[in-house]
C-alpha cells in the first residue's frame, strides 16, 4: 500500500484488528470465515490499522465494522458507498473498505454503487452474497433466483436476478472479483489484490445464510462439486477446470462451450484467461451454473485507470497552482465594488 | 455625455422607485435589471432587487409562462425589500404586459415595445382576436403608457454595423434599458463599461460590446430627443454607512461565508450537492474556490450528497450539503444518522413553494417542522435562518460554528427570495472575522479503557472528534443506539432514555452562545411582530410604517430557530399581543403557542411571493382595531 510514508510499519497479527465486541452473528454463518480472511489480510498486507476505515450499511453483513479495531462506520440501509466516497474525498490516505450484503449493494443502495463504479472511487467493496434478506428473517433479494419462495413471495418471486459483476463491469468497476466464504485463503488474496488495486474493486463473495437460504451455493463452494462447478481463474493460463481438471472452456461462435480435454482437444485450444480484457470477463461473469462452471478469482482489472480522489485532489492543487493566492478580502470584495462616504 | 443635462421642466424628486423589466425568458431581462441595480448602487441609492424567471429554461417565446421579470427598488432612503407596488414598469412584449400589468400602481409609468404587440404576438399571449391593450381606454386611463417601437429603433440603430437580423434583436433589452436610464436620470458609464468587458474582454466580442452600447445610448438619447415624457425623476443618493460595497444576492453570501470558513479554520469545506432550484448556485460559487481549500461534489442525488458530506466530515473536513424542501425531504434519514453520529455538518435548505416539486422558482418559508422534526425518532437539530441576502454570510459562518462546537448537524434555512434577491453590502473587514478553531484529540483521555468516541465536554456536551488516521484512537461509530461513553451498541432501556435526553439537551445548550432576541422599536407595547428568515425585509418595514402611524409596535426577527434565544419568553411576553406573519400556514406560531403558551396570533400568506409591505400593515392594522383575522 503507497498510502504510508517512511517510517518502518508495525508488524500486526490479526488479533490486532479484532475490537472488543462480540460477534453476534448465528452460528454457522458465512460471515466468519470472511472477517478472519479480512483480519488475516490486513495483518499481512502492511498498511497502519489507522489509516484503514470499513463502512458498511445495514443487514446481518453490515455489523462487520464493529469487529474490526479499526475506523469504522455503521450507517443507513444502502448509503455505504456514499459516505466512504466522502471519507475518500475528505482524506484520500485512507483505505477505505465497505463491507455489506446484496439488499444494501444492489437493491436499496443499488444506485450508489453504480455511481461509484463509473467515477472510479477508489474504495475496496466486499458484497456478502446470500441471495436472501436475513436481518428482516427471509424475504427474497435482488440477487434470489427466480421462483424463490420466501416469506413475501408465497407463490414464488417474479423477478429476474440482477448478475452483480456483470453489473459491476457494465457500470465500470476496475477490479471485478469472486470468492467463496468457505475458501479464507482464497478471499484473502482476492481481498489483498483488492485492497493493492487503485479504484473501484468489487468482490462479490458467494456467503452461505445457514438460517433462510441455507446451501444456496453449496454447488460451488463444497468440497465434492466445486472442481466441476467452477473455474479459478488465472492470468495467462488456458481456462482448465473439473475435478481432474479434463474439462475446459473454448470459444464457440456463441461465446464459450464447455470442452473435454483429449480426444485431439488440448490446453492450446482453450480461452486463455487475460484479467485486462473486459470483454472476456464479462463473458465470465455472464457464466451460470449448471450450463457453465462460474469462475472465481479476478475476473478483470484496470490498474491504469485514474481514480476519481486522485483527479480531485489534482484539480484542486492545479487550482491552486493557477490561480492567484487564496486572499479573503478579495474574495469578499468580488468583481464590483463602490465606495460611500 | 450629457448624462444629467436638465431638460426644460424641472425633474420630480422622489424618495424611492420600483421598477420592474419584463420579457420573454430569452429578452435580457435580468441583465437590463442587474445592470439598473448596479448604476443606482453605485450612483448611492440603497437598492433590493428580485429576479422572477420561469421554471423553464426557454418557454415558447411569447406565451405568458415564458415571461421573465426583474424588480428592483432604488432609494434615497434604508429599505428592506424590492418594494410592493410597481411604479414603473418596462414591458418587451405582450405576454410581459399581460402577467405584469396589474402589479403596477394606478398612474403609474408603463414602457413599451410596441412593435411587438402585433396580431402573432398578441394571439400568443392569449387575448382576444382583434384587442391590443395598449389601445383599451380603461388600460390607458389607469396607466401611462408609452409605445416605444424599440425593435424598429433598434435595428435603424445598429443597421451600419453589419450584424444579421437576429443579434440585433438581442440589444433591444440595452436600448429599453436606456429609455430608463434617461427616464431616471441614471449615468450611462457603469453600465458601457460593463458590456466592454463583458463582451469585449470576456466573450472577446468587440462588435457586440460596441453594438450593445451603441443600443443603450440609442435608447438614452430616443428619450431626450423623442419628448414622449412629459418628467423626469431623480431619487437622490441614500445616507449609507460609509465604506465599500458590492451587490450581493443570498446564494452568493453563502458561498462566500464558507470561503471565509476555509480561510478561517485552516481546514478544507466539502460541499456534497445535487442540482436543484434555487440552490444550485451555492454548488456553482464554491465548485470556483478550489483553490482555497473547498471541494464540491455533485453526487448521483439527494441522499448520496449527504452521505457523502457525512463520510466528509468523519474524514475531517467541514461537511456541507445544500438542497431546497423536497431535496430536505429526501435527506432526512441521513440527517438522523448525523444527529446519531454526533458529527459536525452543516445542511442547507434554500425553500421554495412546495410541497412536492410544488413551485420551484416561487418563494416560501414552509420547512421549518420539517427542518426542526422532519425525521425518524427523537431527532434534534441546531436550526438557523438567514433573514437577508448578505445575512447569509453570517450565518453560514455561525452554522459551522455551531455545528462544531456542538459536533451536531445544523439546518441553515435561507428561500428563493433572499437567495436570488440582492442588496447592497458593506463588505466586511476580513481581518475582523475571527479564526475558527477546531481541535482533534491526538490520545485517549482513559489510558485504561482506551478512547471512547462518546465521552462528553461537560459544558457544551459535545463528544470529541477524533479523525481516522490519528493512532490509537480506531473506534466505530454507528446507526444503533450506543452506549454511554464507549460507543459500544446498546439495547438497554436507561441508556437509550439518558441518550435521548443528553443529545437533546447537548442542542439546548447551544443557547449558551447565541445572541439574545432584541426588538427594533417600542421595548414594550401593544404589538410585538414576530418573524423568521427571508420576511425580514417586509416586517420590519412594516413594523416602521405601522410606528409611523402612530402604533404601538414593535418587530423581533429570529436567526435561531433551535434553540430559541434564551429571553425570547421573557420579550414576548412584554407586549399585549404577539402576531407572527409567516409565509406557510403558521408554523412558528405553532411553535410559540405550544412552548410557551402565548396566544400568538398568525397572519399567513402562501402566494409564492414575499408580503406586500402595505397588505401586511393594513392586516396588522386589522388585528389591532377589530380582532380581524384571528
Amino acid at each position: 500500500m503507497s498510502k504510508t510514508n517512511g517510517a518502518a510499519l508495525p508488524q500486526y497479527k490479526p488479533a490486532d484488528f479484532t475490537s472488543d465486541q462480540d460477534v453476534r452473528w448465528c452460528p454457522g454463518c458465512g460471515d466468519y470465515a470472511v472477517l478472519t480472511g479480512v483480519r488475516k489480510a490486513l495483518a499481512v498486507f502492511g498498511g497502519k490499522k489507522e489509516d484503514y476505515v470499513f463502512v458498511s450499511g445495514i443487514g446481518c453483513a453490515a455489523r462487520f465494522p464493529y469487529y474490526l479495531d479499526t475506523y469504522g462506520m455503521h450507517t443507513i440501509h444502502g448509503r455505504a458507498v456514499a459516505v466512504a466516497t466522502g471519507v475518500k474525498l475528505a482524506n484520500p490516505g485512507l483505505e477505505v473498505c465497505v463491507v455489506s450484503g446484496d439488499g444494501d449493494l444492489l437493491s436499496i443502495g443499488g444506485n450508489h454503487t453504480l455511481h461509484a463504479m463509473r467515477r472510479n472511487v477508489d474504495l475496496t467493496v466486499v458484497l456478502l452474497n446470500n441471495r436472501i434478506y436475513g436481518l428482516t428473517k427471509g424475504q427474497y433479494s435482488p440477487t434470489s433466483e427466480v421462483g424463490k419462495i420466501t416469506k413475501s413471495t408465497p407463490m414464488g418471486s417474479l423477478d429476474a436476478p440482477v448478475n452483480p459483476l456483470s453489473f459491476a463491469l457494465a457500470s465500470g468497476a476496475t477490479f471485478v472479483a469472486r470468492s467463496l466464504d468457505v475458501d479464507v485463503k482464497l478471499f484473502e488474496s482476492i481481498y489483498s489484490q483488492g485492497v493493492a488495486h487503485p479504484g473501484f474493486s468489487f468482490i462479490e463473495v458467494y456467503q452461505d445464510c445457514n438460517i433462510f437460504n441455507h446451501a444456496a451455493f453449496f454447488y460451488a463452494s463444497q468440497k465434492e462439486n466445486r472442481a466441476d462447478n467452477t473455474i479459478a481463474l488465472e492470468h495467462g493460463k488456458p481456462m482448465v477446470f473439473g475435478a481432474s481438471r479434463n474439462k475446459g472452456l473454448r470459444r464457440c461462435p456463441d461465446g464459450f462451450e464447455v470442452v473435454e480435454l483429449g480426444n485431439g482437444i488440448s490446453e492450446d485450444d482453450l480461452v486463455v484467461h487475460n484479467e485486462n480484457d473486459r470483454s472476456l470477463a464479462f463473458r465470465l461473469s455472464q457464466m451460470r451454473h449448471p450450463e457453465f462452471p462460474e469462475a472465481l478469482g479476478v475476473l478483470y482489472r484496470n490498474d491504469s485507470q485514474p481514480t476519481y480522489d486522485a483527479m480531485v485532489h489534482n484539480q484542486i492543487a492545479e487550482a491552486r497552482r493557477t490561480k492567484p493566492e487564496a486572499n479573503l478580502e478579495s474574495l469578499l470584495l468580488g468583481d464590483e465594488t463602490w465606495d460611500v462616504g | 455625455m450629457a448624462t444629467t443635462e436638465t431638460r426644460k421642466p424641472e425633474p420630480e424628486q422622489l424618495d424611492s422607485v420600483v421598477i420592474r423589466f419584463c420579457g420573454d425568458s430569452g429578452d435580457g431581462m435580468q441583465m437590463a435589471g442587474g445592470q439598473f441595480t448596479t448604476t443606482s448602487a453605485r450612483f448611492g441609492n440603497d437598492v433590493a432587487t428580485f429576479p422572477d424567471f420561469p421554471a423553464e429554461i426557454r418557454a415558447p417565446r411569447g406565451t405568458t409562462f415564458g415571461v421573465s421579470g426583474f424588480q428592483l427598488q432604488f432609494s434615497s432612503s434604508d429599505i428592506h425589500t424590492p418594494g410592493d407596488i410597481v411604479n414603473a414598469l418596462v414591458a418587451m412584449n405582450p405576454a410581459g404586459f399581460k402577467t405584469n400589468i396589474w402589479d403596477v400602481e394606478a398612474g403609474g409609468i408603463v414602457i413599451v415595445n410596441d412593435d411587438e404587440f402585433d396580431k402573432t404576438q398578441l394571439k400568443k399571449c392569449g387575448y382576444p382576436e382583434g384587442y391590443n391593450p395598449l389601445n383599451d381606454e380603461q388600460v390607458n386611463n389607469r396607466f401611462h403608457i408609452f409605445r416605444v417601437p424599440m425593435s424598429r429603433l433598434t435595428r435603424e440603430s445598429l443597421a451600419d454595423t453589419g450584424m444579421g437580423a437576429k443579434d440585433i434583436d438581442r440589444c433591444r433589452n440595452m436600448f429599453a434599458l436606456g429609455v430608463a436610464y434617461w427616464l431616471f436620470q441614471r449615468p450611462l458609464d457603469d453600465t458601457i463599461g460593463y458590456l466592454e468587458d463583458y463582451f469585449g474582454k470576456q466573450k472577446h466580442k468587440p462588435e457586440i460590446a460596441a453594438a450593445n452600447v451603441n443600443a443603450l445610448k440609442a435608447g438614452y438619447y430616443f428619450g431626450e430627443t423623442a419628448e414622449l415624457f412629459p418628467v423626469r425623476y431623480v431619487v437622490p443618493a441614500a445616507k449609507l454607512k460609509a465604506g465599500t460595497y458590492r451587490r450581493i444576492s443570498g446564494n452568493e453570501a453563502l458561498v462566500l461565508g464558507f470561503a471565509a470558513v476555509a480561510l478561517k479554520s485552516g481546514k478544507d469545506v466539502l460541499y456534497a450537492s445535487y442540482p436543484i432550484t434555487p440552490a444550485s448556485e451555492i454548488l456553482h460559487g464554491l465548485s470556483r474556490l478550489k483553490h482555497i481549500g473547498i471541494k464540491t461534489f455533485q453526487a448521483e442525488d439527494e441522499i448520496a450528497a449527504i452521505c457523502a458530506a457525512i463520510g466528509g466530515a468523519f474524514a475531517g473536513d467541514i461537511a456541507v450539503t445544500g438542497t431546497s424542501g423536497p431535496g430536505l425531504a429526501l435527506k432526512s434519514e441521513a440527517l438522523g444518522l448525523a444527529v446519531m453520529y454526533e458529527l459536525p455538518l452543516v445542511v442547507i435548505d434554500v425553500q421554495r413553494a412546495g410541497p412536492a416539486t410544488g413551485m420551484p422558482t416561487k418563494n416560501e418559508q414552509a420547512d421549518l417542522l420539517q427542518a426542526l422534526f422532519g425525521r425518524s425518532g427523537e431527532s434534534p437539530c441546531i436550526v438557523l435562518a438567514a433573514s437577508r441576502p448578505s445575512d447569509c454570510f453570517d450565518t453560514a459562518i455561525e452554522a459551522v460554528r455551531l455545528a462544531v462546537r456542538h459536533m451536531s448537524p445544523v439546518v441553515l434555512l435561507t428561500d428563493g427570495y433572499i437567495a436570488n434577491g440582492a442588496e447592497p453590502w458593506l463588505v466586511p473587514d476580513a481581518e475582523s472575522i475571527p479564526q475558527i478553531e477546531i481541535p482533534h484529540p491526538t490520545k485517549a483521555f482513559d489510558p485504561e479503557k482506551g478512547f471512547q468516541p462518546y465521552i462528553r465536554d461537560e459544558k457544551t456536551l459535545a463528544r470529541s472528534w477524533a479523525l481516522p488516521g490519528t493512532p490509537g484512537l480506531e473506534h466505530r461509530i454507528g446507526s444503533l443506539e450506543k452506549e454511554e461513553g464507549s460507543g459500544a451498541v446498546s439495547y438497554d432501556p436507561e441508556n437509550h432514555d439518558r441518550m435521548v435526553r443528553m443529545r437533546a439537551e447537548k442542542v439546548a445548550r447551544a443557547a449558551d452562545v447565541i445572541p439574545e432576541l432584541g426588538v427594533r422599536g417600542p421595548e414594550s407595547g401593544d404589538v410585538l411582530l414576530l418573524g423568521w428568515g427571508g420576511t425580514f425585509g417586509a416586517i420590519t418595514s412594516a413594523g416602521d410604517k405601522l410606528r409611523a402611524k402612530g402604533r404601538s409596535v414593535a418587530t423581533a426577527h429570529l436567526r435561531h430557530l433551535n434553540p430559541f434565544p434564551k429571553n425570547i419568553e421573557e420579550v414576548l411576553r412584554r407586549y399585549e399581543t404577539v402576531i407572527i406573519p409567516e409565509i406557510n400556514l403558521g408554523q412558528l406560531a405553532m411553535l410559540i403557542r405550544s412552548r410557551f403558551l402565548i396566544d400568538a396570533v398568525s397572519v399567513t400568506e402562501i402566494k409564492g411571493r414575499m408580503f406586500r409591505v402595505g397588505e401586511l400593515v393594513d392586516r396588522v392594522i386589522g388585528i389591532m382595531d377589530g380582532g380581524a383575522d384571528r
